[in-house]
């Protein structure tokens, strides 16, 4: 297949610049469907009982859930074409109740499929070129990174090729489709992480070593979950030629040692942990060694080609500013807020990179409608190249905006309700469909979310606030990130009840932090109290400059909780 | 064997498209209302025969005892917030699920 795909009538402004599928990725996604849904047709006949058909279910992103069973789609590190947006779209309206939850690993689940139909939604995908395989199950997950790749101006090199390299490394492994636990890897190359690579199971920063050499930092055994680490660095600077035959000895040293005998302590991340890094690491150092490395020898051309597809768009020679841009924030104040807060630099001069926030005040954080997808899916053509992305944050990017166009864009935003201008902010909070949909949740997080976004509904009080990472979980395998929120929330049961655990201090960038325990439970009710009172005593405190986070670390935790007892004592009952 | 200290019913869910659904006196319901109710120990194990049963017949998968109280009207309602859940819908959702009368409610 070439990188056009010809039954698609092409725009002036939507050229490629996303991996197309060749005739391999093309007949493997195909032969997968074929096979899926004979399974499914062999379970509604009795041939495979539910133990038999459970694995396969889940190998092809399908679970079972509280209300219904729900499809995970793999969107590869978050890049997504204005066709595949468009066609998510149509599959909600078809197969499911007209809305998608895009994850907190850039994916996006369907809550209410059918069994019945599930064969026929991954033919669907499978003709824009997505699927949902490795997306559940002990394997490696799909590869995640930075939301502003080949956008983004502290950039040392695209991530997305490399991404694409391990998409088709990992995918269908024969080796590593039964780890112990499943496996995430994330990459970024960027000075700032906006990937969270260091609580992934292996982190991949693309760094260029003092000869000006592209390689990469490698970092094992970061997680989030029941046991939170952060990830410890295993290959100061692997060569990129080294790069697959790395991982692969990392991976045979986790499939190796990693503990089967205990769900609970099988990822890597405590496999690293009791052994210890330097352990780790003379370990994956013999076995890359002693292993045959001709399987994995890199090949210049074969990346050069995959890279193509990640080529710029012909973005114009533009200004560095916008006279339209500024006069359009003089005349329309709201603009000009969203601008500020949701609007990025681009490493073009003339365009931006914009965040469309999914968390509109009191929404569920990370759901859009179909009609907000069709949006979405128009304004990319129109806007910027047909290329979106979906941050591990739960929103939607568009990459390549002009700073011209920015007003028009917004202006298409705001009538579909998807221009709320927080992008950062208190109410941008991560969430996890915690007791809501999912079947493991101990309770619910999208209401806890809802609550905490009414209370700070002013966006003027918002944008004083300033940035700050709220990132809520509705059970302790942390889909929510809560261990790295800024403030974290972990929904539990207590006596029979839902329950609240506090945590300060997470960060998920490379200054990377868990975050510590603010003292005892609390109730659904008191949550946003608790927020606002942690927020106010922020404010009171903050030097100039300072984020949420800067503060904890400068006053310390004790601080923090002794103002809550202080309130407590007030009467507040917290 | 665990301790019998409430009434159960039997909840599971419909293998064609997950929706959760009840064993009532005639077969499997979407309303928890219509359900079965277990006020004895071995009645319980009777309904998990059924169900048993009904996981080898290929009609429903995930199928466990659920506490419940009676109401007034003798109807049984999940006693565990969970499960008080899934007799709805999701909460933050009340256009959907059953509470929006998708299945029955």
């Amino acid at each position: 297949m070439t990188a056009v795909d010809l039954r698609v009538a092409q725009r002036p402004n939507a050229p490629m610049t996303t991996y197309r599928y060749d005739e391999y990725d093309a007949a493997f996604v195909s032969e997968r469907v074929a096979e899926f849904r004979e399974q499914v047709r062999r379970r509604l006949s009795g041939a495979l009982t539910e133990e038999e058909f459970r694995p396969f279910r889940l190998m092809n992103g399908l679970y079972l859930q509280l209300h219904a069973y729900m499809l995970r789609v793999a969107i590869p590190y978050g890049t997504l074409t204005a066709r595949q947006m468009r066609r998510l779209a149509d599959i909600a309206d078809k197969w499911d109740k007209g809305y998608g939850h895009f994850t907190t690993r850039q994916n996006l689940q369907y809550n209410w499929p059918k069994l019945v139909d599930t064969p026929d939604i991954l033919e669907s995908l499978a003709e824009v070129e997505m699927h949902a395989i490795q997306t559940s199950g002990n394997c490696i997950r799909n590869v995640t990174a930075d939301h502003f790749a080949g956008v983004a101006p502290d950039e040392i090199e695209d991530p997305r090729p490399t991404a694409e390299f391990l998409r088709q490394w990992s995918s269908l492994h024969s080796e590593f489709s039964f780890l112990p636990r499943k496996f995430k890897i994330a990459v970024t190359g960027a000075e700032h992480d906006r990937a969270a690579i260091l609580v992934h199971d292996i982190g991949l920063r693309i760094v260029k070593n003092d000869t000006g050499e592209i390689g990469y930092q490698v970092v094992v055994g970061g997680g989030l979950g029941r046991s939170p680490f952060i990830g410890k660095v295993v290959g100061d600077f692997v060569p990129r030629e080294d790069l697959l035959a790395f991982l692969e000895a990392i991976l045979r040293v986790y499939n190796r040692f990693g503990r089967r005998d205990n769900k609970y302590k099988a990822r890597v991340k405590i496999l690293v942990h009791e052994k210890g890094i330097d352990e780790i690491r003379a370990a994956v150092e013999a076995e890359f060694a002693a292993m045959d490395r001709s399987a994995f020898t890199h090949d210049p051309e074969e990346f050069e080609r995959i890279a193509a597809f990640f080529a710029p768009p012909p973005y114009e020679s533009l200004p560095a500013t916008s006279a339209l841009l500024r006069a359009a924030k003089l005349e329309t104040p709201a603009f000009a807020n969203f601008v500020d807060v949701n609007v990025g630099a681009h490493k073009i001069p003339g365009y931006a990179v914009v965040t469309v926030s999914l968390k509109p005040i009191g929404g569920v954080p990370g759901d859009a409608t179909s009609d907000q997808m069709r949006v979405l899916a128009d304004a990319s053509e129109r806007f910027g190249f047909g290329e979106l992305r979906v941050s591990h944050e739960q929103n939607i990017i568009l990459p390549h905006v002009k700073q011209d166009d920015l007003f028009a864009l917004w202006t298409m935003l705001d009538a579909a309700g998807l221009a709320t201008a927080n992008a950062g902010l208190v109410s941008d909070i991560i969430s996890c469909p915690g007791l809501d949909y999912c079947s493991l949740a101990t309770a619910r997080s999208i209401p806890i979310a809802q609550a905490i976004s009414k209370r700070f509904s002013d966006m003027s009080r918002q944008r004083r606030i300033g940035k700050l990472g709220v990132k809520i979980s509705g059970c302790i395998n942390a889909c929510g990130h809560h261990h790295v929120g800024a403030i974290g929330i972990l929904g539990l049961e207590k006596k029979g009840q839902e329950s609240y655990q506090i945590t300060l201090g997470g960060d998920p960038t490379f200054s990377a932090s868990i975050g510590e325990i603010l003292g005892p439970g609390v109730t659904a009710e008191q949550v946003p109290d608790v927020v606002e009172h942690l927020v106010d005593y922020y404010l009171a405190e903050r030097e100039e400059g300072e984020a949420f986070i800067d503060t904890w670390r400068r006053i310390g935790h004790a601080r923090f909780k002794d103002v809550l007892r202080r309130e407590g004592e007030d009467g507040a009952d917290i | 064997m665990p301790v019998f200290k409430h009434p159960q019913i039997l909840i599971a869910s419909n293998l064609t498209d997950g929706e959760v659904v009840f064993l009532g006196p005639t077969g499997w319901e979407r309303d928890h209302r219509r359900a079965r109710v277990a006020l004895k120990s071995d009645e319980a194990t009777a309904l998990e025969t059924l169900g048993k049963r009904d996981i080898s017949a290929n009609r429903v998968v995930d199928v466990y005892l659920a506490d419940v109280e009676i109401g007034s009207d003798g109807a049984p309602t999940p006693l565990h917030y969970r499960e008080k859940m899934r007799v709805k819908g999701p909460s933050i959702r009340l256009d959907l699920g059953k509470q929006a009368g998708e299945g029955a409610l």
